[in-house]
C-alpha cells in the first residue's frame, strides 16, 4: 500500500491545471479569453503558463468583446471544436447574454439536435472585495432559467479541478461560476488529486452528515454552512450540509433524501435572495415534501439591492454565518 | 439591363446555375405567399424576394464543407447553399420531417449536410458565430469559408462591431455579406446609419470593404469571388456591401407604409430575375427552351415539396424534451 502526501493547492492552480489536462487530452480545446496570454495568464492568473505550453492559437487573447468571445465559442463548438472561454467578471455575462441565452443555449433545441454547442464559459464572481455594484454579482440564477445551459459552481479546489475537466468534455454549454475569493486564499485551499479527477455534473456532495436540519448550499457559502454547524454542534443541533456543486443539473433526489431524514432544510447562496436559486430549491422541496416537513423551508442570501462598495455595507449585503446560524435556529422553535 | 456585360463573365454554365438558384429562390417564396395569402398556411414569413441575385452570386463560389450563417430573412440563402425543398418546406411548416425535426422553424433553418449552419433570429448575432466557424477552419488548417449574411440595419448593432473586428485581427476567413435591402425593418437606413454606404465601415476594422449592385448577378460574382478566393487563400475576411430591395416589407402582411410608393414601384419593376433571365437570353449564354426546362422542374419541385410538408405529421410532444441537453434534463 502506497500512501500519498496531501497535495494543498489552492482553486486558481486547481482550476490551471484542469484546463492543462483538458488540453493536453484532446486538441480541440483551445482558450479565449481577455488577458488570458503571457506574460499575464490573465487578470487573476487562472491561466499562467498554459499559451507559453500550448501556443497563442490555442490560448487566445482577445479584444475587449464579450460578445464576439462567446460568439466565435459558439460558432467553433459547432464547428467540433471544445472552446473554453473566460468572462472575466460575471456581472460582464450582462454584455454577451445574447450570444449565451438565444444561440449557446439554444442551438441544440432549435437545430432539432443537428448542431450542438459544446462550450464552457468560465467566470469570476463574488462579493468581499470592495470592487463595487459592477464586479461582484452572482447571476446564475440567469442562467439557471434559460433551458440548454448547464450551471456549475464550485465550493472547493479538488472540486473545481474535477468539475472543470468533466465540464470541457461535457456535450452541452456549461456555465462556469468560480467564486473569486476563493482563488488564491490559502484558508480554502485544500488536497487535490493530480491527474484527471473528473466529478460528474449533477451529482451533489454530502460535505457533512446530521439528522436534525439540512443546509444546502454551493460555492463559497458551503464553508459558511459548515461554519454554522461547528458552532450548532455545540448547542447539540446536528447539522447536515450538501454542496450542490452543479445547478443543472440539479441533484434532486440526494437533497430529498435528506430533507425527508431531517424534515428541515435552509438554502443558503451569495446571490440576491429574490428568485435565486433558493427560491426554486424551497420550492421543489416543499412541492415535494410538504407534509412531511416540521418547519417551512427557510432561505438565506444576498439582500435585494446592488452590491454595495463601503466595507460595512459590502458586508450587510453578503449572508454571514451568523444570518445561518439564526435561519437554523428559526426552524427549531 | 441590370446585369454587367465584361468579358471576364462567369461560364455559361454558371450564369445559368445562378439562374436556376435565383428562380428556384422567387418560385418559392411565390409559392409560401399565395399559400399564406389563400390562408392555406399560417405561419411568420419573412421575403426574400429581390434579394435573390445576391446568394446566388456568392453561392456558386461555395463548396458543400463551406459554411454559411444567415438571419430570419435567409430563404434564399438556405436555397443557394442547397438546403432540400423538401425538408425547408416541412420544416417551415413545423413538421416531424423538416430540417430540425420542426423545433426552430423558418427563423432557425439548419441543415449542417449543406453547409447552412446556423440561422438566427436575433439581428446582427450571425456575425461573431461565423467567426468561430471561421476560427475552427483556421485551427484546423483547411481551407473552408465562411460567409455570413445580415442586413443593413445589422451593421448598426454592437455585435457586428465587435465581430468585424475580431475577423480583422484574427484574419479570418469569413466574408461578411451585408445585404443592403435599404430598410432595417420600418425603418430606411437614411434615418439610422450614419454614413452612405456600409462599406465605409471596413475601413475601421482595416478590413476590404466593396459596394456592389447585389442585383447585378455577374457583378456580385465578381465580388463575392474575390472575397471567398482571399479568404480561402488565408488573407483574411471581406466585407461585401449587396445593394438590393426588398420588394415586400419587412414581414409578410407589412402595410409598407413607410416605404414610398414609387421606389416600390420602381425597384419591382427592375425585378433582377427576370432581367437577368433576358440577359442571359440575348447574350445567347442560354435558350428559351434550357430555361423553361429548369422551371419546369422547379414548379414540379415545390409542387413535391409542398405535398411532402401538408401530408408530414407534427412532431411527436415526445419531442418537448428531446435536444434541450444531449440527455433528458427537466
Amino acid at each position: 500500500m502506497t500512501t500519498t502526501e496531501p497535495r494543498i493547492i489552492p482553486m486558481g492552480l486547481a482550476l490551471n491545471e484542469a484546463m492543462d489536462i483538458a488540453m493536453g487530452l484532446d486538441e480541440k480545446v483551445f482558450l479565449l479569453g481577455e488577458d488570458i496570454a503571457e506574460p499575464s495568464g490573465g487578470v487573476y492568473k487562472i491561466t499562467k503558463g498554459l499559451s507559453t505550453k500550448y501556443g497563442t492559437h490555442r490560448v487566445r487573447k482577445t479584444p475587449i468583446s464579450e460578445a464576439a468571445i462567446i460568439g466565435a465559442a459558439v460558432g467553433a463548438a459547432i464547428a467540433g471544436y471544445k472552446p473554453v472561454a473566460e468572462i472575466m467578471i460575471m456581472d460582464f455575462i450582462a454584455v454577451c447574454l445574447d450570444q449565451i441565452t438565444n444561440h449557446a443555449a439554444k442551438i441544440r433545441y432549435m437545430s432539432g439536435g443537428q448542431t450542438t454547442v459544446p462550450m464552457v464559459i468560465r467566470t469570476s464572481a463574488g462579493a468581499g472585495r470592495q470592487f463595487g455594484a459592477q464586479h461582484s454579482e452572482m447571476l446564475e440564477a440567469w442562467a439557471v432559467h434559460t433551458p440548454g445551459l448547464k450551471v456549475v459552481v464550485p465550493s472547493n479546489p479538488a472540486d473545481a479541478k474535477g468539475l472543470l475537466i468533466s465540464s470541457i468534455f461535457d456535450p452541452d454549454p456549461v456555465l462556469f461560476v468560480e467564486p473569486m475569493l476563493m482563488y488564491w486564499d490559502p484558508q480554502y485551499a485544500c488536497d487535490v488529486p493530480v491527474g484527471d479527477n473528473r466529478i460528474p455534473l449533477g451529482k451533489a456532495n454530502i460535505v457533512r452528515e446530521g439528522k436534525d436540519v439540512t443546509v444546502i448550499s454551493y460555492g463559497k457559502q458551503v464553508h459558511d454552512a459548515v461554519k454554522a454547524a461547528d458552532i450548532l454542534a455545540g448547542e447539540g443541533v446536528s447539522v447536515e450540509v450538501i454542496d450542490l456543486r452543479t445547478l443543472v443539473p440539479l441533484d434532486e433526489a440526494t437533497v430529498l433524501a435528506s430533507v425527508s431524514k431531517t424534515k428541515r432544510a435552509v438554502v443558503v447562496h451569495e446571490a440576491v435572495t429574490r428568485c435565486g436559486f433558493g427560491a426554486e430549491l424551497s420550492s421543489r422541496i416543499h412541492e415535494e415534501l410538504f407534509g412531511t416537513l416540521a418547519a417551512p423551508v427557510a432561505r438565506v442570501g444576498g439582500q435585494n439591492t446592488p452590491v454595495p462598495y463601503a466595507k460595512n455595507l459590502e458586508t450587510a449585503f453578503v449572508p454571514q454565518v451568523a444570518d445561518i446560524v439564526a435561519a437554523i435556529k428559526s426552524l427549531n422553535k | 439591363m441590370a446585369t454587367t456585360n465584361r468579358p471576364d463573365s462567369p461560364d455559361r454554365e454558371t450564369l445559368v446555375q445562378m439562374y436556376e438558384i435565383q428562380n428556384k429562390i422567387k418560385t418559392t417564396d411565390e409559392r409560401f405567399r399565395s399559400m399564406l395569402t389563400s390562408g392555406q398556411i399560417q405561419l411568420i414569413y419573412y421575403s426574400p424576394r429581390g434579394q435573390e441575385c445576391i446568394s446566388a452570386g456568392y453561392a456558386v463560389h461555395l463548396r458543400p464543407d463551406d459554411y454559411v450563417v444567415t438571419i430570419y430573412r435567409g430563404l434564399h440563402d438556405h436555397l443557394a447553399k442547397g438546403v432540400p425543398m423538401r425538408e425547408l418546406w416541412a420544416e417551415f411548416l413545423g413538421r416531424s420531417t423538416g430540417t430540425c425535426k420542426g423545433k426552430g422553424g423558418p427563423m432557425h433553418i439548419t441543415h449542417p449536410d449543406s453547409g447552412l449552419v446556423v440561422t438566427t433570429g436575433i439581428v446582427g448575432s450571425g456575425i461573431p458565430i461565423a467567426n468561430g466557424f471561421g476560427l475552427a477552419a483556421q485551427l484546423s488548417g483547411t481551407d473552408q469559408v465562411t460567409v455570413v449574411n445580415f442586413g443593413d440595419g445589422a451593421s448598426n448593432i454592437g455585435a457586428f462591431h465587435e465581430g468585424m473586428n475580431m475577423a480583422a485581427v484574427w484574419k479570418l476567413p469569413v466574408v461578411f455579406v451585408c445585404q443592403n435591402n435599404l430598410y432595417g425593418e420600418h425603418t430606411p437606413m437614411s434615418m439610422s446609419t450614419g454614413v452612405e454606404y456600409i462599406s465605409e465601415r471596413g475601413a475601421a476594422y482595416g478590413m476590404p470593404a466593396v459596394t456592389v449592385n447585389g442585383n447585378d448577378p455577374v457583378a456580385m460574382w465578381h465580388a463575392a469571388g474575390e472575397a471567398i478566393a482571399r479568404a480561402r487563400a488565408g488573407e483574411g475576411p471581406t466585407l461585401i456591401e449587396a445593394r438590393t430591395y426588398r420588394f415586400y416589407g419587412h414581414l409578410m402582411g407589412d402595410a409598407m407604409e413607410y416605404m414610398p410608393k414609387e421606389e416600390r414601384k420602381a425597384a419591382m419593376a427592375a425585378d433582377p430575375v427576370p432581367a437577368f433571365r433576358a440577359w442571359l437570353l440575348e447574350n445567347g449564354h442560354a435558350t428559351e427552351a434550357q430555361l423553361a426546362e429548369i422551371e419546369d422542374k422547379i414548379v414540379a419541385m415545390v409542387d413535391d415539396a409542398v405535398e411532402f410538408a401538408m401530408n408530414s405529421p407534427e412532431p411527436s410532444l415526445d419531442e418537448l424534451y428531446t435536444d434541450v441537453y444531449e440527455e433528458i434534463i427537466k
